[in-house]
């Protein structure tokens, strides 16, 4: 009894708020849904069924068909599953590459940290999704290229936040007594760095995953990225476009599973960052 | 003085360099990653596939020298994009450097105007919020700015297309003739810039409200409204003009995509449709150009600063 009241969501709620509580339960549902929906639906999202397109929502049919008879709820998630998919590989890629970098680049100091600071400023001379574009213009609808692009622009902000605070933590005199008393790099590095980072690490990563989603989708829906017979949200937005009169419900579904993968994501971190 | 100017200029110059290297490079490499011979290729697209035979292919090949080393090429090609020779697309007749010219002024268009949408949108609410913290009026716009930031621009687009033309009618769905179209584009970005810069307008009006200096004048008797104007929006301008420079991001990019959802035949518009038909020549001038533009109004605004701020540009 004891072990349930103190995880319970009432407690939970108390300690970070509603915004918060909404977006962390919203975001694991989607996710819990994302895992174990597509086998609980039991459609194949490609199987098309021309004699029952553009279905209303049914019993066979839990979301209804799109404009090939393929059942949207099964496509919905196949679609989840990729962008959430590779929206996590590439955040943690971005993060592993971000942070081990930064924190380099704040320990050694020097040609080290101006050669890896201006590195990340060229980066930055380009804004993001023309930076993925201009890459995917060599091989559209390459994933390997997508999942490289976007990392390229996401690692940017973990390094600089590493950089700039671990320089901070760094100069501390807690760091210097530490070493004094001969302790090692690692629990330095474990125990002054890391713990300090943490929060603000989790409210970045939220929103470069929002981010990472959102240029996927973006990329769908030009027809630049992720290629037709594959189930992608953007994507799904521009082929069910010109049957918004005849099933206005088609449309609207992915646009809101983008909405509300991207609000819970800024919810669960509490909603605003400034950038 | 001018020292903090020309080191801006100096920073935004290095930038715009570091741009063209980064686009020139990467389509280069496009070039030579294109399957099969990019002479027959070319010659294909300035003669017509019906038109073209192997000896056409050839005076092409001689004439771009194919046919060296791909060192010798890319020296060629970084030289000819330092003089601002942009070459001629592979698909359509004429320069890359014409087509451009047309569909900068469109491109511009849009993005001043959604520009000029946010701050209409957004300074009017952050001041009002910023006077009035933890109202009615602050929470309801906080919670609004929070849903509006989750919907990608293309989403906005796609949303008010499907409310304001297709079921309202009020507006054209795509495409350029005259200010009708411009206004569904300019107010897409313009919302999705304004949701965020409101809260900082907020921020630092609330800031400067919370001052030394606001209290001194009002207690030297400054009456509110001169206060508020002389005192109050100036300081919090600056914070506010800065941040409107961070959104330059948000703002190339939401062009590229909401030039391609409303056919607006700006340089995004262009963007898209030369990665289609793999117009090397076009892909690499249209992204130098946005490149380009998101550098300069970059420096557009550290000028802004130096100007709502002096003592920025003298330190």
């Amino acid at each position: 009894m004891i072990f349930f009241a103190s995880y319970s969501p009432l407690k939970l709620y108390r300690k970070i708020g509603l915004s918060r509580s909404i977006g962390l339960g919203l975001l694991s549902i989607i996710i819990i849904s994302t895992v174990i929906g597509p086998d609980l639906v039991g459609h194949d999202p490609a199987k098309q069924d021309l004699l029952h397109a553009r279905q209303m929502p049914n019993a066979v049919h839990l979301l209804g068909t799109d404009h090939l008879g393929r059942d949207m709820a099964a496509r919905l998630l196949s679609g989840a599953r990729l962008s959430l998919s590779l929206g996590i590989l590439s955040l943690v890629t971005a993060a592993f590459l971000g942070i081990s970098l930064g924190i380099i680049a704040a320990w050694f100091g020097t040609w080290t940290d101006r050669f890896l600071t201006s590195f990340a400023d060229a980066i930055l001379a380009l804004p993001g999704l023309l930076l993925v574009l201009i890459l995917m213009a060599s091989a559209p609808g390459s994933w390997w290229l997508l999942y490289i692009g976007i990392s390229l622009t996401l690692w940017v902000e973990f390094f600089r936040y590493t950089r700039q605070r671990s320089r901070i933590i760094l100069a501390h005199p807690s760091v210097d007594a530490s070493k004094n008393l001969g302790l090692s790099n690692y629990f330095i590095l474990t125990r002054h760095i890391f713990p300090e980072l943490r929060n603000g690490l989790f409210t970045i990563s939220a929103f470069g995953i929002a981010s990472a989603i959102t240029a996927i989708a973006a990329l769908g829906f030009v027809s630049v990225g992720i290629r037709p017979p594959m189930a992608e949200w953007g994507l799904m937005m521009t082929q069910l476009l010109p049957y918004w009169r005849e099933a206005p419900f088609l449309i609207l579904q992915p646009i809101i599973c983008l909405v509300l993968t991207i609000l819970s994501l800024h919810l669960s971190v509490g909603g605003f960052h400034k950038k | 003085m001018y020292k903090k100017l020309i080191a801006a200029l100096l920073k935004r110059g290095l930038q715009a360099l570091i741009v063209a290297l980064i686009v020139g490079l990467v389509s280069f490499a496009m070039m030579q990653a294109l399957p099969g011979d990019a002479a027959f290729r070319i010659a294909a697209g300035r003669y017509g596939y019906d038109l073209m035979d192997a000896a056409a292919a050839e005076a092409v090949r001689q004439e771009l020298g194919l046919d060296r080393h791909w060192s010798l090429q890319l020296f060629d090609w970084l030289k000819a994009l330092a003089q601002f020779n942009l070459g001629e697309s592979f698909i359509y007749r004429g320069s890359v450097s014409e087509k451009i010219a047309v569909q900068l002024g469109h491109t511009l268009t849009l993005s001043l105007s959604a520009l000029f949408v946010s701050i209409l949108i957004a300074f009017p609410i952050g001041i009002y919020t910023g006077l009035n913290p933890n109202g009615w009026a602050d929470k309801f716009f906080l919670q609004l700015s929070i849903f509006v930031r989750a919907i990608p621009p293309f989403a906005v687009g796609l949303t008010l297309v499907l409310i304001f033309s297709v079921h309202l009618k009020l507006f054209p769905v795509a495409g350029f003739r005259s200010f009708h179209h411009l206004i569904l584009p300019a107010f897409t970005l313009g919302i999705g810039m304004a949701a965020v810069s409101n809260r900082v307008i907020r921020d630092s009006v609330l800031e400067a409200m919370h001052s030394d200096w606001q209290l001194f004048s009002r207690i030297k008797g400054l009456p509110s409204g001169l206060t508020l104007r002389a005192h109050v929006l100036r300081n919090a301008a600056l914070p506010s003009v800065t941040y409107i420079g961070v959104q330059m991001a948000y703002l190339i990019e939401g062009v590229v995509i909401i030039e391609t959802l409303f056919a607006w035949p700006g340089i995004g518009h262009a963007l898209i449709h030369a990665i289609f038909g793999r117009d090397i020549a076009m892909v690499q001038g249209t992204a130098l150009t946005l490149g380009l533009i998101y550098v300069g109004l970059n420096l557009v605004i550290d000028f802004l600063c130096s100007f709502i701020d002096p003592r920025s540009a003298k330190s």
